[in-house]
C-alpha cells in the first residue's frame, strides 16, 4: 500500500545533540528502570527513575557518578551502549524512561528484539553499529561532552568529529521513522474491513460475521 | 505447499496486509491483559475516541501488584495505593470495553502466562500477544505468541493486529533421557548456558526432538517461557496428541465433534516433515545434572556439581561480565554450587508455578523442614494451580515442612508487591531471571534452578544436589 500523509512532525530523519555512553553488555530492563517504578497508571516522572539503582549507593542516595548525573552530559540526546541493550523484560517504560531524561537516538552494537520495537513505537532511533565503532564513539562522547553529534536515519550514518561512520538501523524501523508512521494504530485501525476477513476465515475465530 | 515451518503457516493466516514501512500487519488471536502494561493503552483509545475492535479475542488477569499474602488478599482498597489504582483501572476498563476480566476474586485469576493455558484460551495455531516478554511460554501448544509493548497493545485494542517483522527460524533439536533429578527447567537453562542470552536474537526457536516430544505439557511451557532469556522473542514446540488431550475439556476449547474439527486445524500448522529453517542446533541432554546460575544473567548457568568458572578461563567476551557478576553474587570460582548459602527459597512464577512444579518439589519437601533462618514462599501460579494442589493436599505438605503458602501472583519473581528481597538477601528461586535488583532489591542475589532443586536448597540452607534426596521417581 501507499504510504499515508504522515504529518511532518513525526518524520523522525536525523538527530542531533551530544552523547553520553553507558557502558556494558547485557544492560536489562531491570537495571534501565526497576519494576517497582512500573506502579503507575500513566507515563509521568519516568526520568526520574532510569537507571535508577544504578546511580545509587546503599543509603539510597545518588553517587553522582553514574553519565545520567555527570554535569558534563546534562542534555545529551545521543546515548551510546553496548551489546544486547535493553534485554529482559518488555516493559515500554524503559525506552520511555529514556526518552524523558532527554535521549532521541541510541547507537549500540546489539538491541533486544523487544526494546528496539519500542524505540520504535516512541520514534526514538536504535542505530547498530559493529564493537570497534561504538567503542570509539563511547571514548569520544566521554572525552569530549560538549561535541554536537548527529545520527542521519535515513543515510544510516553517524557524524562525529569531523568524521561518518556507518550506522544500521533495521528497514523497518528506518522506514516507519523517515516516513513518521512510528505510530501504527491508526494505520491499522484503518483496515478493520481487512482485519474482519482474515479473521472471518480462521477456524477458532467465531463472534466474527 | 511443504516445506514449511508452523511459524510460517500461522504467519501467513493471520497476515492482514503488508504496511508501508515492510512489516506485515498481523492479526491477533488472543490478547492477554494484565494490570502493568494496560492502563496507558486504554486511556490513550479514549483520547482518540476509539473503542477496541475484537473484545472477545481479549481476556484479562491480574498478577503482577497483587498481595498473595492470605491474610490482606481480599481487603480492598489495596494497602498500597498504586497497586490499588492499577488494578481499579483494570476492573473498570475491562468492564466497560466487554472483555473477560479474572480479577482478584476469581477462580480463574492467575499470572497471564499460567492462566491461558489453564482456561484452554492458549490454542494451537493461534497468534497470542500480551504486554509481557514471557508471552513466549504459549509457544508450547505451537501458537505464535510474543511479547509486546504498551504502546503495541494500544494497536491490539484498537485494531486487533499488531505491526511485526518476520524473524528467522531455529530448530533447537533435543535429544537423550532427561537423566533422574532433571527437569525441563535445567534442559533450558542448558540451552541458554550453551547459545548465549542474545544467541535467540533475530530467530523464533522451534524446539523439537525426542526429549521435548516426551514432556508434558508443563514442561513444554517451562522452555517456551525462557526462550526469551535467550534473546528469542517466540519460542515453540509443534503440537501433537499430548498438546490436544491437555486441552481437552477445558472452557475456551470446543468440544465434541468441533472438538475434531479443530484438532484436524491444529494439525494443519504443525511444520511440514521436510520444513526449511535458517539455522539448525542440536543439544544432547544425556548425562545432564541440575543447573544452577552462579551471576547475574540467566546465561551465566552451570550444572550443580561442577566449578564455578573462574573469569579469566572463559573467553575474552565474557570475562569481565563474569567478574562483575560474581562480585556481586560472591560465589567461589573454582568450586561447585553446592553449599552455597540462601536466606531465601522462592518457588512460583510463569516459568516454574503449575501444579506439577509443585508435586515435584513436594517430593522434597515432604519430611524435610526448612532449614532455620530461611524464609520460603511457595506461590502457585494460579488460583486454579492452587485449588488443584489443595485437593491433592500439597499445600499441606509445604506448611508442615515451614513453608509459607501463599495466594496466586508473580510475587517475588519481580517484587512489585509486597514479597521482595531484603537487603543482600540470597535466593534460591524457581524464576526466570536474576538480573541485578530484579527481585526488589539492588544488593539482592538470585539463584535460578527448578523448583524441586529449590525446595532441596531450602532445607539445606544452601544450594544442594537434588538428586541425593529420595525423590522416588518424581522428577
Ligand atoms: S511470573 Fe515473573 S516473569 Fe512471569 S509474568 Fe510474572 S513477573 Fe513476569
Amino acid at each position: 500500500m501507499e504510504a499515508p500523509d504522515a504529518p511532518d512532525d513525526m518524520r523522525v530523519t536525523r538527530v542531533a545533540g551530544t552523547g553520553v555512553a553507558v557502558r556494558g553488555d547485557d544492560i536489562d530492563t531491570d537495571q534501565i528502570i526497576p519494576a517497582r517504578f512500573l506502579k503507575s497508571t500513566t507515563w509521568e516522572g519516568l526520568d526520574e527513575f532510569a537507571f535508577y539503582d544504578n546511580r545509587r549507593d546503599d543509603n539510597d542516595e545518588l553517587t553522582g557518578e553514574h553519565p545520567f548525573d555527570r554535569p558534563e552530559h546534562q542534555g545529551a540526546s545521543i546515548l551510546v551502549v553496548n551489546e544486547n541493550f535493553g534485554c529482559g523484560s518488555s516493559r515500554e517504560h524503559a525506552p520511555r524512561a529514556l526518552r524523558r531524561w532527554g535521549i532521541e537516538a541510541i547507537v549500540g552494537e546489539s538491541f533486544a528484539e523487544i526494546f528496539a520495537d519500542n524505540c520504535k513505537s516512541l520514534g526514538m532511533v536504535a542505530a547498530e553499529t559493529d564493537a570497534e565503532t561504538v567503542s570509539e564513539l563511547q571514548t569520544f562522547v566521554e572525552e569530549h561532552p560538549d561535541a554536537g553529534l548527529e545520527v542521519d536515519v535515513a543515510a544510516e550514518r553517524v557524524v562525529y568529529n569531523g568524521r561518518e561512520v556507518e550506522v544500521s538501523v533495521t528497514e523497518t524501523m528506518r522506514e516507519a521513522l523517515v516516513q513518521g508512521i512510528w505510530d501504527t494504530t491508526t494505520l491499522m485501525r484503518d483496515a478493520l474491513d481487512e482485519t474482519r476477513e482474515v479473521a472471518r476465515e480462521l477456524p477458532y475465530v467465531e463472534e466474527v460475521e | 505447499m511443504s516445506e514449511r515451518t508452523l511459524y510460517d503457516k500461522v504467519w501467513d493466516r493471520h497476515a492482514v496486509q503488508t504496511l508501508p514501512n515492510g512489516q506485515d500487519q498481523l492479526f491477533i488471536g488472543t490478547h492477554l491483559i494484565h494490570e502493568v502494561t494496560s492502563p496507558q493503552p486504554f486511556s490513550e483509545l479514549r483520547e482518540r475516541g476509539v473503542d477496541v475492535a475484537f473484545p472477545k479475542r481479549n481476556v484479562a488477569t491480574t498478577d503482577h501488584i497483587i498481595p498473595t499474602d492470605p491474610a490482606t488478599r481480599d481487603e480492598r482498597p489495596l494497602e498500597d495505593e498504586n497497586a490499588e489504582q492499577m488494578l481499579s483501572a483494570l476492573e473498570h476498563n475491562t468492564e466497560q470495553s466487554g472483555i473477560t476480566f479474572y480479577g482478584l476474586n476469581s477462580d480463574r485469576q492467575g499470572i497471564a502466562h499460567v492462566m491461558g493455558p489453564d482456561v484452554g484460551a492458549t490454542q494451537p495455531g493461534t497468534t497470542i500477544v500480551c504486554g509481557d516478554s514471557h508471552t513466549a511460554t504459549h509457544g508450547a501448544f505451537g501458537a505464535v505468541a510474543f511479547g509486546i509493548g504498551t504502546s503495541q497493545v494500544r494497536d491490539v485494542l484498537a485494531s486487533g493486529c499488531v505491526a511485526a517483522d518476520k524473524s528467522d527460524v531455529r530448530r533447537i533439536e533435543v535429544t537423550g533421557d532427561l537423566p533422574d533429578g532433571t527437569v525441563a527447567k535445567d534442559v533450558i537453562l542448558k540451552i541458554i548456558g550453551e547459545l548465549g542470552v542474545d544467541g535467540g536474537v533475530g530467530y523464533t526457536y522451534e524446539y523439537g526432538g525426542e526429549t521435548i516430544e516426551a514432556m508434558a505439557m508443563e514442561a513444554r511451557m517451562a522452555v517456551c517461557n525462557m526462550s526469551i532469556e535467550g534473546g528469542a522473542r517466540i519460542g515453540y514446540i509443534n503440537p501433537d496428541e499430548t498438546t490436544y488431550e491437555y486441552l481437552r475439556g477445558r472452557e475456551f476449547v470446543p468440544e465434541g465433534e468441533a472438538f475434531a474439527e479443530r484438532t484436524a486445524y491444529w494439525e494443519s500448522v504443525r511444520s511440514d516433515a521436510d520444513a526449511v529453517y535458517d539455522d539448525e542446533v542440536q543439544v544432547d541432554v544425556d548425562g545432564l545434572a541440575p543447573m544452577v546460575t552462579w551471576g547475574t544473567t540467566p546465561g551465566q548457568v552451570t550444572e550443580v556439581d561442577q566449578p564455578v568458572p573462574a573469569p579469566e578461563d572463559l573467553p575474552e567476551a565474557e570475562r569481565e561480565a563474569a567478574r562483575t557478576a560474581q562480585d556481586h553474587t560472591e560465589v567461589t570460582p573454582g568450586e561447585s554450587m553446592v553449599g552455597h548459602p540462601i536466606d531465601v527459597a522462592f518457588i512460583g512464577t510463569c516459568t516454574n508455578g503449575r501444579a506439577s512444579d509443585f508435586r515435584q518439589a513436594a517430593a522434597v519437601v515432604e519430611g524435610n523442614e526448612v532449614a532455620d533462618d530461611v524464609r520460603a514462599l511457595a506461590v502457585p501460579g494460579s488460583t486454579t494451580v492452587k485449588q488443584t494442589l489443595e485437593d491433592e493436599g500439597v499445600d499441606k505438605v509445604f506448611e508442615t515442612a515451614g513453608w509459607e503458602w501463599r495466594e496466586a501472583g508473580c510475587s517475588m519473581c519481580l517484587a512489585m508487591n509486597d514479597d521482595a528481597l531484603r537487603g543482600n538477601e540470597r535466593c534460591a528461586s524457581s524464576s526466570n531471571r536474576n538480573y541485578v535488583g530484579r527481585q526488589g532489591s539492588k544488593d539482592g542475589r538470585t539463584f535460578l534452578m527448578s523448583p524441586a532443586m529449590v525446595a532441596a536448597a531450602a532445607v539445606e540452607g544452601a544450594v544442594a544436589d537434588v538428586r541425593e534426596f529420595d525423590t522416588e521417581g518424581a522428577l
